[in-house]
């Protein structure tokens, strides 16, 4: 972390909430550097064939927008106005109540009144108003009315990229206007102009390519993995054999690229390749990985719907190819709102796939017969139940683990539950935050929807801060010192977050106390966990 | 001083001085009793249609709900129903539950900085109670008022009426809802001008309703308990506009009625062009209104159109050789 960063105590010192003596209108908007991320990589907007690539700096006055830019977006607002149900009535109904105000993280960060869902909504707003409804055109300002300008686009930018898109605004709404759905539109509009941010442009164009976002090609991906497989083996004793790109395997494993790039995910990876391996060598299920499809993340949700809807199509297209029964999804946030909101209405029907059933409980799952995709958690929760893993859960007691629950997958999804099962069967000692921070309640990581870049880390610290808030209480009262998670950007965003406002808090994902407590046929006696830490009561063997 | 309520209050009582006086000029009787009312309940009707038509005609591409509760998934893990409901049925009562008792809202939490850089949540109820005690008062007020537009008055009203006079004070007797509406406008707009951020996120067209809401039940409280209104004549009044064949009384009627009946019309007329239109977009809001069923129920985007992909064949091009240095399957060796 960069020493001129912001310490933790001033950045609470300098939190008073209060609003500023000139109205939001005749604010603008100042950009600083650690609030915003770079411009997009030329490159990477032309080789998705997103338009206007060119090289630009936020902090420059001159954006080098395209003459017409101020068609461009109002045509492309019109046109989403007429498209979208939700925008229109969302643009409509607010009546400035205030209860989402203080539900943003980045709002409780940072004090920005600009950063109250509300306020970050009617920055569309106003402009909506101006050019669509009757009393803007006729009453202007007094009914919230302003004119789309340079300043006013700069405003946009600078604002819908400090949303993480996590749709805790939207659970307090009394008539649940979603903010992320706004964000995600208005950014479509900043793309078509240009105005992309390099942190989703190039995960994009490398996603497009080499299907992951991390530009890992395929034989690197498979190397990759094999070197997980042979820490395994150093572990446990046992050699294991992952299948790639494998015709006919039962199932077809997709996860964000994040775990098989970048610690702490890499051990919730090293977890999924031994619960496969184990449930082969128990029940003979075939699990194959892809090196096309190898990213479940999906930055195109980020963009737009089109690049959302481009990216996604290599799930569906590489389970045919492949000709599996049904796909599993690992541990993903924004993935898995890709996968239950929208996959199968954009690349749908999958009628080539089978409705999905565990082949070793029987269970068949019904809440996915239709996109034919199961979430890891239901997965595993659905064998523990069952009593088909031999776990060992003495062997996480050196964690007292709480959950996070990730955004997406609760907000988007409603998965609370299965997690939490797998992780009171995994491990002995687990803690809850407070209620108002879990479940539907829960706080952003701060750096989800694309903003976990390394230039925006005041951004991203201020962004989660609730989070950590609730973390540090935990670790106080019970001693907490692993925060667990079912999200790739979470184990990405995490580690920066606890060390800044928790140091003693490490990151982990659920699958990879798994890995640690599941006993493989044939193992040797374990006494590191998957991180090479001694397991509890084997701490002096190593002195020995 | 804020230029926003400022502007609205002003707003509102040059509005009571058009009625007043507007009402004592010759043809003012007819023009404030008769064709403005008329004017104003047929932009009402005619222009909140249309918006709700806007909107109905307006495509739900995805099933986009907000989860507030576990999704149905295994057997064995108990399902909330109505917080992230997966058939039509739950999705109804979760949608009565937001309407008739203000669901999110009621889950609303203040968060507070303590001084230890600890952030707390504590519950906050006051707005749910406010926006309730609003809402359910300015019902009743009006179904007491169809006591004017019906004749014989139904059971039911003058049951409504007993209820709300349960108190059984005063002559004539007082009706709690005119009061509470009153109340509890007056805790909306100081909630408004005392909390810092509502009050920099409010805009001149978030005051009007209030003032112009105040002002309504004020003169209909004025009008019972002050001015003692003639009940009889206003009724023949009433009726003859129901019955379209409009007549101002002989005897006159009081400008107080005029104030009053004036700035309910311009509440009619303001209404489908405003945030109020929140009444109707409420049973439409996308995120409220569908089932969470997206994975088990495919949902048809009308609009859904092909798109560019990267296709295996083209990735297995590029790069063919170092798969097959990998060991990995490749299509075409």
């Amino acid at each position: 972390m960069s020493d001129d960063l912001i310490k933790p105590e001033e950045l609470i010192s300098r939190l008073d909430y209060a609003t500023p003596k000139t109205g939001w209108m005749d604010t603008p908007a100042v950009i600083r550097p650690g609030m915003y991320c770079y411009s997009a990589n030329p490159k990477s907007v032309e080789y998705v064939g997103m338009p206007h690539p060119r090289k630009w700096n936020p902090m420059e006055d001159d954006w080098l927008l395209p003459e017409n830019w101020k068609d461009i977006v109002l045509k492309g607002l019109k046109d989403r106005l007429e498209r979208f149900r939700s925008l229109r009535i969302f643009m409509d109904i607010c009546v400035r109540c205030g209860a989402c105000a203080d539900k943003c993280h980045f709002f409780l960060g940072s004090g920005d009144p600009k950063n109250m869902p509300v306020l970050r909504a009617e920055l569309l707003r106003s402009v909506y108003r101006n050019e669509f409804t009757k009393a803007g055109k006729l009453l202007g300002k007094m009914v919230g009315a302003r004119k789309l300008t340079v300043s006013v686009l700069k405003e946009w930018w600078y604002y819908y990229f400090q949303c993480t898109q996590c749709r805790r605004c939207s659970v307090f709404c009394p008539y649940g206007i979603d903010t992320a759905e706004v964000t995600l539109l208005t950014r479509e509009l900043l793309n078509e102009l240009g105005l992309n941010i390099d942190w989703i442009a190039t995960p994009v164009a490398n996603c497009y390519r080499t299907g992951n976002h991390l530009g890992i090609q395929p034989h690197a991906f498979k190397d990759m993995l094999d070197f997980f497989v042979d820490d395994i083996e150093e572990i446990t004793g046992i050699n294991m054999a992952p299948n790639y790109n494998k015709k006919g395997a039962d199932i077809l494993f997709i996860t964000p690229s994040g775990d098989v790039f970048a610690d702490p995910g890499t051990y919730t990876c090293m977890g999924y390749l031994m619960l496969f391996h184990f449930l082969k060598e128990k029940y003979g299920l075939d699990v194959t990985w892809s090196t096309y499809a190898s990213e479940g993340g999906n930055f195109g949700s980020f963009t737009s719907h089109e690049m959302m809807k481009r990216l996604n199509a290599k799930m569906y297209a590489e389970a045919k190819r492949l000709g599996v029964k049904w796909i599993l999804g690992g541990e993903c946030g924004h993935m898995w709102r890709v996968i239950h909101q929208y996959m199968d209405t954009m690349n749908g029907p999958a009628d080539f796939l089978e409705t999905p059933v565990s082949p070793i409980t029987g269970t068949v799952f019904s809440n996915a017969k239709s996109t034919k995709m199961v979430h890891i958690s239901e997965f595993t929760a659905d064998l523990i139940k069952h009593g088909k893993l031999d776990l060992d859960p003495s062997r996480n007691d050196h964690l007292r683990v709480t959950f996070h629950d990730s955004c997406n997958p609760s907000r988007g999804m409603g998965m609370f539950e299965e997690p939490r099962y797998v992780i009171r069967s995994v491990c002995r000692n687990f803690f809850e935050m407070p209620a108002n921070t879990i479940r539907e309640k829960t706080f952003c990581c701060g750096s989800g929807s694309g903003l976990n870049a390394g230039e925006n880390m005041e951004l991203r610290m201020i962004g989660g801060f609730p989070r950590a808030n609730a973390v540090r209480h935990v670790h106080e009262k019970y001693g907490v010192n692993m925060l667990s998670c079912i999200c790739a950007v979470d184990r990405a965003a995490f580690p920066a977050l606890m060390e800044y406002w928790v140091p003693e808090v490490e990151v982990t994902g659920v699958t990879e106390m798994v890995g640690n407590a599941l006993i493989l046929p044939g193992e040797i006696k374990r006494t590191t966990d998957l991180r090479g830490e001694p397991l509890p009561g084997m701490e002096d063997e190593d002195a020995e | 001083m804020n230029v926003n309520y400022v502007v609205s209050l002003l707003a509102v009582i040059a509005l009571i001085l058009i009625a007043f006086i507007g009402s004592a000029l010759p043809g003012g009787q007819a023009l404030f009793g008769i064709w403005i009312p008329y004017a104003a309940v047929l932009v009402f009707f005619c222009a909140f249609c249309q918006r709700i038509l806007e909107w109905a005609r307006c495509p739900v591409p995805f099933r986009i709900t907000s989860t507030c509760g576990q999704q149905k998934s295994l057997d064995w893990i108990p399902h909330d129903r109505f917080e992230n409901p997966t058939t039509k049925f739950e999705v109804v009562v979760r949608m009565l539950l937001e309407v008739f008792t203000f669901r999110s809202l009621f889950r609303n939490t203040r968060a507070s900085l303590k001084g230890n850089g600890k952030l707390v949540y504590n519950l906050e109820k006051w707005l749910w109670l406010g926006a309730i005690a609003f809402h359910y008062a300015f019902l009743v007020v009006l179904l007491r008022h169809l006591r004017f537009f019906l004749e014989p008055v139904p059971g039911a009203i003058v049951a409504l009426e007993n209820l709300d006079g349960f108190l059984q004070v005063g002559l004539p007797g007082v009706m709690l809802s005119g009061f509470v509406l009153l109340a509890a406008v007056t805790y909306l707009f100081l909630r408004r001008i005392l909390n810092p951020q509502v009050r920099y996120i409010s805009l001149a067209s978030d005051y009007f309703p209030l003032f112009l809401i105040f002002a309504i039940a004020a003169s209909g409280i004025i009008m019972r308990y002050v001015a003692k209104m003639d009940v009889v004549g206003v009724k023949e009044f009433t009726m003859s506009l129901v019955s379209l064949h409009p007549a101002i009384p002989a005897a006159g009627l009081s400008s107080f009625f005029y104030v009053h009946l004036f700035l309910v019309s311009m509440l009619l007329a303001y209404f489908p062009f405003s945030k109020l239109m929140h009444v109707g977009g409420v049973f439409l809001s996308p995120t409220r209104n569908l089932t969470g069923n997206s994975r088990a129920v495919r949902h048809v985007n009308p609009w859904n159109y092909p798109v560019e992909v990267h296709t295996y064949e083209e990735y297995e091009e590029e790069f063919r050789e170092k798969m097959m240095e990998a060991g990995l399957p490749v299509e075409k060796e």
